[in-house]
């Protein structure tokens, strides 16, 4: 802000640049970098328990995101951002959406789907209506069924050359097929169910089964401000009360599937959910309707990527009918 | 648009059809059909031949009334001539292919409400002579006729392997191509690349297509 004499006269006045004036100091690749660091303990969880081919299938689908995006920049004419660490996080998410079990072109062709369609083609960071990694999941289950419900039951080490080593279902997929009473004859007793799906000793997506590294994640970016509890919290507790409320296992529901990696990382993603706290809890609503409807009456055991996917469709109307009426407009 | 066509110009009109404004690459009209119908190259091209024959047909006898449709009742007038040529085709493919009929039964029928033929029908054949609007339904049903065949062979490609029901590939294909979902993604980017040799080659400016979201 600075003064200049007033040309009609003596007194000075005060020009105002546009806002915002207050700056954090914060910046896209800052906030990227950090939730992808926020990722990494549950990511190094899973590469513990399903062994090396799990991380040599979230470098690919790093490098593989990476490379697309630098790719279609190029082809554009545009300024290759990959450093900007958006495209790294796809990859990473995307990743860790896989099963450790999946042949090496999955996460190629999901990352390409990912990246080149869903953001490139939507007019790149910050234009893209659905969140990537989800729809590169979403394709991949769509086009290999085979291969992405084959999920590896955690074994210490999974070997390199063999990809269908050891696969399961997952405790979602026996609730489905077997109920309930089978899924918990499966552990010493419930406490040791729920401990041990927090601890992710179970079959499924390599990101999504350490739960407690996942929270733990979520705390650093809940302290630092880069998520708010608005979209996961609402979206966990409307699964867990739903479950509930249809007789079944609200904890379970809660620390099965892919709920609180979907919750803390994939629904709180800046470009695809709304910004107004309230549209926010209307999402979060949103989504755990869904995930709980697929979970309990649809053919799929986990619902929770499809719900994300569904109510991203509805972030411009959900930001439009929240927003906040000026002093005495008329509606 | 009244004017004498000489040879030069009736292959115009043919080109114009194919290429310049493709009724699904470029007018992004009857998308509907070039969605549901083409997870092979064989549907694909049934589906084209039928409306390749009922839109040449439909514009020759609309030109040919079209002195004696009231406009006031123009509309009704060519729905009665488009659905009685495709009562034809209909009747046809029931005789003589049977199993191709319990296929695309349903999406024959509904060429009726197809919008690239009513839109023919209103924009040329109602306004111009027989040979010149027989010329405009030509090219615009072999465009679409190449459009649904050429979507059907990228979704046949990579969704099962196969062209027109030979084996190319090994390996898993990607199914979801020849889901719904694969036809959105099949269309979506061969209309991308219609734009794009257009803008490169031709300096077409993009966009091009018009109100998209009809049958």
């Amino acid at each position: 802000m600075d003064t200049e004499k007033n040309p009609q006269g003596g007194a000075r006045v005060f020009r105002a640049s546009a806002g915002p004036h207050i700056r954090s100091g914060e910046s896209v690749p800052h906030i990227m970098w950090t939730v992808s660091a926020a990722l990494l303990p549950a990511a190094g969880l899973s590469v513990y328990y399903f062994g090396p081919r799990a991380f040599l299938i979230l470098i690919i689908s790093i490098a593989s995101s990476a490379a697309f995006e630098a790719l279609a920049q190029k082809l554009m004419g545009a300024k290759i951002t990959v450093s900007d660490g958006s495209a790294i996080l796809t990859g990473l998410l995307l990743g860790m959406n896989l099963p450790a079990s999946a042949p090496f072109y999955l996460p190629v062709i999901g990352s390409a789907v990912a990246i080149l369609i869903t953001k490139q083609l939507f007019g790149g960071l910050g234009y893209n209506i659905f969140n990537p990694a989800l729809i590169g999941r979403a394709f991949l289950m769509a086009s290999f069924p085979r291969f992405m419900t084959a999920w590896p039951v955690p074994q210490g080490s999974l070997s390199l050359a063999r990809p269908d080593a050891v696969t399961g279902a997952t405790p979602l997929g026996i609730l489905k097929e077997e109920g309930y009473r089978k899924l918990l004859s499966h552990f010493a007793s419930r406490h040791d169910m729920y401990v041990q799906l927090l601890l992710g000793h179970r079959g499924g997506a390599m990101g999504e089964t350490g739960v407690i590294a996942l929270l733990f994640g979520a705390a650093y970016l809940l302290y630092k401000g880069y998520i708010t509890w608005h979209i996961p919290v609402t979206f966990i507790a409307t699964v867990a009360v739903l479950t509930a409320v249809f007789g079944g296992d609200p904890w379970l529901a809660m620390l099965s599937g892919g709920l609180v990696l979907g919750a803390f990382f994939m629904a709180t993603d800046y470009v695809t959910v709304p910004q107004l706290k309230r549209a926010q809890i209307a999402f979060g609503l949103g989504c755990g309707i869904i995930t709980a409807l697929i979970r309990l009456e649809g053919g799929y055991p986990e619902g929770v990527c499809y719900a994300i996917l569904l109510m991203n469709c509805f972030t411009p109307l959900l930001d439009r009918a929240f927003r906040p009426r000026k002093f005495g407009e008329v509606a | 648009m009244k004017t004498n066509f000489m040879a030069t110009s009736y292959k115009k009109l043919i080109l114009n059809g194919i290429f310049s404004e493709n009724p699904v690459f470029r007018l992004a009209l009857s998308l509907c059909p070039a969605v549901a119908v083409t997870t092979s190259v064989k549907n694909g091209f049934l589906m084209g031949v039928a409306v390749l024959f009922v839109m040449t047909m439909v514009n020759i006898t609309v030109s040919l009334f079209r002195n004696l449709i009231n406009p006031k009742v123009r509309i009704p007038a060519y729905i009665l001539i488009i659905a009685t040529y495709v009562s034809i085709t209909e009747m046809m493919m029931r005789a003589y292919s049977r199993t191709a009929y319990k296929q695309m039964g349903l999406y024959i029928q509904l060429i009726v409400v197809f919008a690239i033929i009513i839109s023919r029908a209103e924009l040329f054949a109602s306004r111009n002579k027989v040979l010149p609007s027989a010329a405009d339904g030509l090219g615009m049903g072999l465009g679409f006729l190449g459009a649904l065949v050429l979507v059907g062979a990228v979704r046949e490609l990579i969704g099962n392997g196969s062209i027109a029901g030979f084996h190319i590939t090994h390996g898993s294909p990607l199914l979801i191509m020849v889901l719904p979902t694969g036809g959105f993604f099949a269309i979506g980017l061969l209309m991308g690349l219609f734009n794009w040799i257009d803008q490169k080659y031709y300096g077409g400016r993009p966009g091009g297509g018009g109100g998209g979201g009809h049958h």
